[in-house]
């Protein structure tokens, strides 16, 4: 990937800022999406909570489905494939995506590497639970950073505790002295030149969203006002009562995220939330993929 | 000198910066009673579909289309050009529809068709542009000045006071294009 690539690629992450990324499974909630104000929709063939529920290998999802949600909604679609697995990023990248994100809501296909996400045009979002993590994926040309949280639990949690880490570490290097940032750099296992960026920029190299778990208007709200740039909502929309309702006040909740009367009425009536299950209930631990 | 950028989605933060760089003061624009006082608008990139659906729900369409008829100076990027154009291709309802041109959204197709261009662009000469997923402007009306054009494309467009690109400004560190925006905010404008 060039340099001028990588830009364009970051700059499309900037163009979603302040926007709600939605799971989709079908043209029809594509379009129950976009209607609702998502500014991409990510197709996958079983939202997270499913797959977990389903258990067994999760892999890429058919390409003609995704075709179908492309062909379905003008906003940007996004689509997963495994940690690691570079084939099926190349046939995302082959089928024209906008954006492919290397997700731990996948099984894993390669428990060692990443993807060497410079060897393609298409861009890529990873999942960080902490600076390093967020770091090391950038250093991989990720082009965009989302919070792992622990998807389809519709438990926030995990997100939090990952946006509040990397956050806390961003504060501590741009506290540091600069001759302390060469070990910190050793420390995160990462580069030099992404630290000092990280100290002299107080922010990460790309835009930073929050994803895993977020369920409510109030969720994500959260999640923007602790410095998300925007929230991925995997099961919370399509698994709840009143979706289109939902997804709107999710969508305008991220907006007025400071409007503590607004938001309270956005979670006027909106039905029945995804049920959600508690961490210590859960077998499978997402975020644990892929470090 | 007051600015007001319209903050309900997209990449809005960029544009203030350069703003206050340049020395104006800005205020974002969430709700309807951030417009008071405003002597200039920006209209950053996103999804307009996102941006139009959350001006109405929000009841800033009506008043901004207001103040756009009444002579507020708008700077207006790539989905901000789509919410001002009068006419959007395929789409049967506009949104501002302030700007009487005929817009073409994804023009180019997806993210894999984004790219960069020097363009020639008067009054500010060659400008490094970034077109991502960006549109183009099909048609013009005749009182619209074309300010450039990108292989048969027109890219950038001024009618009065309005200013429509369908590239990003904010996203280069060249920061003429803002200059020259701020130039066209009047003194009889000016809150101080």
């Amino acid at each position: 990937m060039s340099n001028e690539r990588y830009a364009l690629n970051k700059g499309l992450a900037q163009m979603l800022k302040g926007g709600v990324i939605m799971d989709v499974t079908t043209p029809e909630q594509a379009r129950i999406a976009q209607e609702a104000g998502a500014c991409a929709v990510m197709a996958l063939e079983r939202i997270p909570a499913d797959i977990r529920a389903a258990g067994g290998v999760s892999r890429i999802s058919d390409p003609k489905m995704i075709k179908g949600i492309q062909e379905a909604v003008s906003i940007p679609v996004m689509a997963k494939c495994r940690i690691g697995h570079f084939v099926e990023a190349q046939i995302l990248e082959a089928i024209d995506i906008d954006y492919i994100d290397e997700s731990e809501v996948l099984s894993v296909a390669d428990d060692v590497y990443h993807i060497d996400k410079t060897n393609f045009k298409v861009p890529f979002v990873c999942g960080a639970r902490d600076l390093g993590e967020a770091l090391r994926r950038i250093n991989e040309g990720a082009a965009m950073i989302r919070t792992k949280g622990e998807p389809g639990t519709g438990d926030v949690v995990q997100a939090v505790r990952h946006m509040r880490k990397m956050n806390g570490e961003i504060r501590k290097i741009a506290a540091m002295e600069k001759d302390e940032l060469f070990e910190e750099a050793k420390q995160l296992r990462v580069p030099y030149d992404l630290v000092l960026y990280v100290h002299e920029h107080k922010r990460l190299p790309v835009v930073n969203f929050a994803a895993g778990g977020v369920a409510t208007p109030a969720d994500a709200a959260l999640m923007m006002q602790l410095g998300a740039e925007g929230v991925f909502v995997g099961s919370g929309i399509f698994k709840s009562g009143d979706p289109a309702k939902r997804a709107s006040a999710i969508v305008q909740a991220v907006t007025n995220y400071q409007d503590a009367a607004l938001i309270a009425k956005l979670s006027e009536d909106l039905g029945e939330a995804m049920v959600g299950i508690n961490p210590s209930e859960i077998k499978v631990i997402m975020e644990e993929r892929g470090q | 000198m007051k600015v007001g950028i319209l903050a309900l989605q997209g990449a809005f933060i960029e544009h203030e910066k350069i703003i206050q760089e340049l020395g104006a003061e800005v205020v974002e624009i969430r709700q309807r009673k951030d417009l008071e006082g405003i002597d200039g608008l920006i209209l950053p990139g996103g999804e307009s579909t996102v941006q139009g659906k959350l001006l109405r729900q929000l009841g800033l369409l009506k008043p901004i289309q207001q103040l756009i008829n009444e002579g507020l100076p708008v700077l207006a990027t790539c989905a901000g050009l789509i919410l001002l154009a009068k006419t959007i291709d395929q789409e049967e309802t506009a949104h501002l529809g302030t700007l009487p041109i005929v817009i073409k959204r994804n023009a180019y197709g997806r993210q894999l068709a984004s790219f960069d261009s020097d363009i020639d662009m008067p009054p500010i000469g060659h400008y490094p542009a970034i077109f991502i997923r960006a549109p183009y402007i099909e048609s013009v009306s005749d009182d619209v000045d074309i300010l450039s054009v990108v292989n048969n494309h027109i890219v950038a467009v001024q009618y009065h006071h309005q200013i429509g690109l369908s590239f990003h400004p904010e996203l280069t560190h060249d920061t003429r294009i803002h200059q020259y925006f701020l130039s066209l905010i009047q003194p009889s404008n000016q809150s101080s």
